[in-house]
């Protein structure tokens, strides 16, 4: 198995909190990893993206060639499509649908959620809204790792497994507020998927 | 074996870890930053009291990790690659001087400058000061290198350069570590003026460094980073020279390669490998990122119609860094081409953080700048410098480090006024102070504006040795006392502040303005560890 996936938003949205679930999670299976990040400049509310690999075989190059991406996280939907030319024919576009506008010219978002509902494999979901109806407002982020989940060659337990090792040290119920979102995400694009 | 996951600056530093390290130097600079901050959190380290503090500048950290060598303990320097700029006289001469303890050099260069200002390979400083040179292809070659390259440097007696390159740097994988070594004890040089560099003794040291070139190549030899892999279609031949072998692996999957493949990774070059390959090959790709620095020394000056290829010719675009796209296409492998990105999708380049004091700087600095006209402000290298971007366009410079102030005192001298120079409170100790002094040397009529955020702001918040000292150094430098204005940049205050920058840019000698607010990544940090102390106490 191999999971190439495209990690993607605005510098300070955190999407480096769900590569490094999914580091955990790909660990515990024994599967080799390849995570690029952005670090510096771009950081500071620019557009930011990490390549994330997992494979059973040795993985070879840090970047994803174009057009091989299994999967595209993204928790901004704009910032989704800017990595359009990575995703595979029979790739997923998971994304957030709240976007975060910092610039003058963000586009009507009518216009951009058309081109997103143009994909074959998508799931535009509302990560926030759905955090805050969990109580865990502050876990959009596994909202849409859960929402990725079922395309991603990991078993669900082990991203659960990874939250735990990840915020382990933040207490037992914020753990907990995370798990919660997880599973929301991933009951949502479990009902939305087909 | 459980594998630790790193990014390529952190296996660096769990090498160097491992390896016998007693200190770490450096100026936090990306993408290297992360090597030393590793290093500050690392458990060994903490339990060893392995030296991990920030230095004022690459020069002062490549001097003391010279002189940790001296005293006979391994050391390590980390910079960016224009730090190596900075640190080059330090740098090129502890190859003359040799090393006593071990001493490593990790250089990150930024090819495509993700966050640079250029994307100078720092190859060429490691051959123009004659030593080895490591390039790992992997976080786990990192690590090995690392670890292995403290004794490479205490066998050869000169120092070793790690060179990686951000997509290393910042690329998490698993490692596997070994077991860890001692720290060195104590002990001189056996030779009490070996660091001597007077003309006499440098000449001496001179020849031996050039007496050890051959030594170092059949090290390259035999090393076993430098990996020949025969194939029978000899039509090409790829030499692939640290992370482009991950490209080209990328390609060929399981390293089935169908051409003759070397692999490079330890410098100066292997030359019976690179021989070999050359003569039993038609043509010769070669992949490397960065310069074409293999490439040109393959052909040479007057070889025009050579059969190397790689940047010089076109088959790799000629700058930016490499990826497995760039290098399927000179393979001449077909290019898979995924969707366009939507004509919506509009640029979000980075900007100043909301609530950021330099927000409050450059609206204050551009009322000011509305009364003494255009072009007149030279900045240097922050997160100020996003200034130069809409909507405050406030800034006409940045080219290194501490340039603003010196660059402002230029102009000054041409009669630019007022002439005006914006430099963040790290970059300021890191070189500004000594701009600051030609000023006051001859009371040149220009308005600094230190901005104050009490931290390394671009690169993560790393301490800043400006911290607490700033009018202090100024006044000690012999700016006088009543030109050195301290200022809260608040949206509040903004009338003080445009009162203030006018008095002093109509004040016809060298003026100091501080601008003092905690950057508010840094404060939002210690607020949330306020917070989670708090909730642990609580529990």
């Amino acid at each position: 198995m191999k999971s190439d996936i495209i990690l993607s938003g605005v510098g300070g949205q955190g999407i480096l909190s769900i590569a490094a679930v999914v580091g955990m999670a790909a660990l515990e299976n024994h599967l080799y990893l390849k995570q690029a990040e952005v670090h510096g400049m771009s950081q500071r509310g620019g557009a930011v993206q990490s390549h994330l690999r997992i494979s059973e075989q040795e993985i070879a190059s840090d970047l994803i060639p174009e057009g091989r991406a299994d999967i595209i996280i993204s928790v901004e939907p704009m910032e989704s499509l800017r990595y359009l030319p990575w995703l595979s024919e029979n790739g997923w576009l998971v994304t957030n649908t709240t976007p975060f506008v910092n610039i003058t010219d963000y586009p009507d978002m009518k216009v951009l959620l058309a081109e997103i509902e143009k994909l074959p494999h998508h799931i535009a979901i509302n990560a926030d809204e759905i955090a805050r109806q969990v109580k865990s407002p502050r876990s959009s982020n596994m909202v849409m790792l859960g929402a990725a989940s079922p395309f991603i060659d990991i078993p669900y337990q082990s991203l659960e497994n990874g939250i735990r090792k990840i915020f382990e040290r933040k207490g037992e119920k914020i753990v907990q507020l995370n798990i919660d979102a997880l599973k929301a995400g991933r009951e949502f694009a479990e009902a939305h998927k087909n | 074996m459980e594998k630790l996951l790193l990014l390529g600056a952190e296996a660096i530093a769990q090498g160097a870890i491992d390896g016998g390290m007693s200190g770490v130097y450096a100026y936090p600079g990306t993408p290297s930053t992360e090597i030393t901050e590793y290093v500050q959190h690392n458990k060994i380290a903490i339990e060893r009291k392995l030296h991990s503090q920030w230095s004022a500048n690459e020069k002062t950290a490549m001097e003391a990790g010279l002189g940790m060598s001296y005293a006979g303990k391994r050391a390590m320097v980390c910079m960016k690659h224009v730090g190596l700029n900075v640190a080059a006289d330090a740098f090129i001469n502890s190859a003359i001087t040799g090393v006593n303890g071990g001493l490593i050099v990790a250089v990150a260069d930024d090819p495509s400058m993700h966050s640079s200002q250029n994307e100078q390979d720092s190859r060429f400083f490691g051959k123009f000061a004659m030593i080895p040179i490591l390039e790992p292809a992997s976080q786990q070659e990192a690590y090995d290198m690392t670890y292995e390259a403290f004794e490479l440097s205490e066998k050869l007696k000169v120092p070793i350069m790690m060179r990686i390159t951000t997509r290393l740097s910042h690329s998490r994988a698993g490692i596997e570590t070994r077991p860890l070594k001692q720290e060195n004890n104590l002990k001189y040089p056996e030779d009490p003026i070996q660091f001597v560099l007077l003309p006499s003794n440098a000449r001496k040291r001179y020849k031996g460094l050039l007496g050890l070139q051959s030594l170092m190549e059949q090290e390259s030899e035999r090393s076993s980073f430098n990996t020949y892999y025969p194939a029978r279609n000899k039509s090409l031949g790829v030499i692939a020279c640290g992370i482009a072998f991950n490209y080209l692996m990328e390609n060929y999957p399981v390293r089935k390669f169908p051409h003759p493949v070397l692999q490079l990774g330890q410098y100066p070059l292997p030359f019976a490998k690179v021989e070999k390959i050359v003569n039993e090959c038609d043509h010769i790709l070669v992949l490397e990122d960065g310069y074409p620095f293999v490439e040109e020394m393959l052909i040479g000056y007057l070889d025009k119609n050579s059969k190397i290829k790689g940047r010089l010719n076109g088959a790799i675009p000629r700058d930016g860094e490499l990826n497995p796209d760039i290098v399927a296409k000179a393979l001449g492998k077909e290019v898979k081409f995924g969707m366009k990105v939507p004509a919506i999708v509009a640029d979000r380049p980075p900007e100043l953080c909301a609530g950021c004091s330099h927000r409050d700087i450059y609206n204050a600095l551009n009322e000011t700048m509305k009364e003494f006209g255009k072009q007149k402000v030279f900045s240097d290298i922050g997160c100020y410098t996003l200034g130069a971007l809409p909507p405050w366009n406030s800034i006409n410079s940045c080219v290194d480090m501490g340039a603003s102030i010196t660059m402002a005192k230029g102009a000054a001298d041409a009669g630019v006024h007022p002439s005006i120079a914006v430099i963040g409170d790290s970059t300021f100790t890191h070189s500004g102070m000594t701009a600051l002094l030609d000023c006051v040397y001859e009371n040149t009529p220009v308005t600094v504006i230190i901005s104050d955020n009490g931290t390394t702001g671009m690169t993560g918040g790393q301490a800043s040795h400006a911290t607490g000292r700033l009018e202090e150094i100024c006044i000690g430098l012999g700016v006088k006392p009543e030109h050195v204005r301290t200022l809260t940049p608040l949206p509040k205050f903004h009338d003080e502040m445009v009162n203030v920058l006018r008095e002093e840019m109509l004040y016809e000698g060298v003026s100091v303005v501080i601008p003092r607010r905690e950057c508010i990544q840094t404060l939002a940090r210690s607020k949330k560890v306020v917070k989670v102390k708090v909730e642990e106490a609580a529990q």
